[in-house]
């Protein structure tokens, strides 16, 4: 891999190398990160705000540069989430599969090992993800509220210095070639 | 067309799944019931997990607190030590204070009952010197208290007033070295003086080898000290050895068993009755009043006193009604009765009277000869009083017609009749008449109501 920590354009797709995972980690860590959504919080309300299974489908979906790939992971961690809350079926899988397939879109421009890149896809998405969830809820389920910008905003910098922890240990469980 | 498909596969895809979800959403939304089987995979697939890790949690939660946090225990240890201590000081404290209520409750129902004129007296201090058995009261003079009287509780008498000051006095204890006190023994009526010793126990002086005590004998006051009437308790034999020409006797008084606290001054002491069987150390039951169930003095059959005056002035009143003598009323050279026929009377005014009274079958002031043979009392001439066997069903003596009680005594007057010489007759009364209150308090510790000693 080459990696520079100046540039964080890619001149061209083949200087992106495709991390490799062992399967079981494509399996444990949605799950954990599902369960940590939904277990956690029980214990530590002050984490509710951290969006696990997001940043996990982020990780998965800038590393493996697949849209596929990245959009399956979405979907189906989104689906997951969806089946363990009170949203019908569907909100959670349509946001993270989108979210699945920009964050793909965007590491196959970007040097998604650079931490900086890191810190803003995190934080980029987390604002996508809460508004275009805000935008079905209000379209489809006819929720009415106003979007919290500014708690939005704190909560994308806190889920976005935490999901650059989370990258870095999880990048300790990609194979080595 | 399929270089087309592979150009825009990715999009294809996206626009599939979420135009999938679209659908889902949609079937969700207008039903308002989901796909259930994709929750049913995802709760099943999760929840296993989950209580896997609470269980970790739970265990790993209270092995840390049971095992490892244990830091705060010995300082929780000793915080629950403090409260132990603190509750035992505090169960001690209301121990005590149930025990005063008591005292203090038996000392004013003894104080009712008791024909005496009273004074209740509070221990404040006790004598300066080590040995001294002296203690000071918060009576004196003010409250009528002089030097001389008798100190009691109704366990037993305590001792007697050697000094009376304006608020206070000082009593000296029964257990002093310098203490008296004329004692009779309640089954035999053996007379002697009890003496202190500085000792927790008390000797009995002056009682002849060939008379019969035995441990375990009452010892009640004789009256012959003029200090203590007669009838109060003393105390209970403890030794008896044999010598000459007295036994040697050891009591223990028990008016000191329980501790002192409060006493009862007897400012006008009137002689009582020993009682059959009475025992100070027996729990009081005292039963309210009956409703009504007071009778006149004047209604109860006049019985003598329990003194010796008494006895003696009953003996020389029958002699002299016997040889038409009347005393006080003789002129000059009148022949004198004959007090040479006094040895020859029979037991009448001993202390074992035939039953009923006197020689010639006449009961001595005024008991009828009619008055049926009971247990003779140690007094002559006294009725035997209606003392109930101890029971363990108090309350059933207001029922039971045989422990009918006597009248409630009229107010006791005082009287310390001195020995060797007959006290002059009571108002309305004859000279052998005794006071039926008297009479009736002579039962020691058998108040109107019913009481069980």
């Amino acid at each position: 891999m080459s990696y520079s920590g100046d540039r964080i354009l890619l001149s061209n797709q083949r200087e992106g190398q495709v991390s490799r995972f062992h399967v079981w980690v494509f399996v444990v860590v949605p799950l954990v990160a599902i369960l940590f959504q939904v277990y956690v919080p029980m214990f530590f309300q002050f984490l509710r705000f951290v969006e696990m299974p997001l940043l996990v489908v982020v990780y998965f979906s800038i590393m493996q540069r697949n849209q596929i790939s990245g959009l399956t992971i979405g979907a189906l961690v989104g689906l997951a989430q969806d089946s363990l809350s009170d949203s019908p079926l569907g909100m959670f899988g349509i946001v993270k599969t989108l979210v699945g397939y920009f964050a793909a879109s965007v590491g196959v421009r970007l040097d998604v090992e650079h931490s900086l890149i890191r810190l803003l896809l995190a934080f980029l998405f987390y604002i996508f993800h809460q508004f275009f969830f805000w935008v079905m809820s209000h379209a489809l389920l006819n929720k009415l509220g106003p979007f919290d910008w500014t708690g939005t905003v704190v909560q994308a910098v806190l889920n976005a210095v935490i999901g650059v922890a989370l990258f870095h240990f999880l990048d300790k469980l990609k194979e080595r070639s | 067309m399929e270089s087309l498909l592979n150009r825009y596969r990715n999009i294809t895809v996206l626009l599939l799944v979420i135009m999938a979800q679209l659908v889902l959403l949609a079937v969700s939304a207008k039903n308002d019931q989901d796909v259930r089987f994709i929750r049913i995979w995802t709760v099943t697939a999760v929840t296993p997990v989950a209580r896997i890790i609470e269980g970790m949690r739970g265990g790993s939660s209270g092995f840390l607190h049971n095992y490892i946090l244990l830091h705060d225990t010995n300082q929780e240890n000793l915080r629950l030590r403090k409260d132990l201590d603190k509750l035992k000081m505090e169960n001690v404290f209301l121990k005590n204070e149930l025990n005063t209520a008591d005292r203090a409750k038996s000392l004013a129902v003894f104080q009712s009952r008791t024909p005496s004129k009273t004074v209740a007296a509070r221990i404040i201090g006790t004598g300066a010197g080590a040995n001294s058995k002296v203690v000071f009261v918060d009576r004196g003079t003010a409250s009528g208290v002089q030097r001389g009287m008798a100190v009691v509780t109704p366990d037993g008498i305590v001792g007697k007033v050697i000094a009376a000051y304006p608020i206070a006095s000082e009593v000296l204890l029964i257990t002093d070295a310098d203490f008296a006190a004329g004692v009779v023994t309640q089954n035999g009526g053996v007379r002697g003086t009890l003496k202190g010793q500085g000792t927790p126990q008390c000797k009995v002086d002056y009682v002849a080898f060939e008379e019969k005590v035995e441990p375990g004998d009452l010892l009640f006051t004789s009256g012959d000290d003029r200090i203590f009437p007669r009838g109060f308790p003393v105390g209970v034999v403890r030794t008896v050895r044999s010598g000459q020409p007295f036994k040697e006797i050891l009591a223990e008084p028990t008016g000191l068993l329980r501790g002192l606290e409060d006493v009862l001054i007897l400012v006008e002491g009137v002689h009582q009755a020993i009682p059959d069987a009475a025992s100070g150390m027996q729990p009081v039951y005292i039963a309210p009043p009956p409703p009504g169930g007071e009778t006149k003095p004047a209604d109860a059959k006049p019985a003598a006193v329990g003194t010796e005056a008494d006895r003696l002035r009953s003996q020389y009143k029958a002699l002299g009604e016997e040889q038409k003598h009347t005393y006080g009323d003789n002129p000059p050279g009148a022949k004198a009765a004959d007090f040479t026929r006094l040895g020859a009377q029979p037991s009448a005014g001993g202390r074992n009277p035939a039953p009923g009274g006197v020689a010639g079958g006449q009961g001595v002031a005024g008991v009828p000869p009619s008055v049926p043979a009971i247990k003779p009392p140690s007094v002559p001439g006294i009725r035997p009083p209606a003392v109930p066997a101890p029971t363990s069903k108090p309350p059933n003596k207001l029922t039971d017609p045989a422990d009918a009680t006597p009248a409630k005594p009229s107010t006791p007057k005082p009287a310390n009749p001195p020995l060797g010489a007959p006290p002059a007759p009571l108002p309305g009364r004859g000279a052998g008449d005794a006071d039926p209150s008297r009479r009736i308090n002579q039962t020691a510790g058998v108040p109107p109501g019913g009481q069980v000693r």
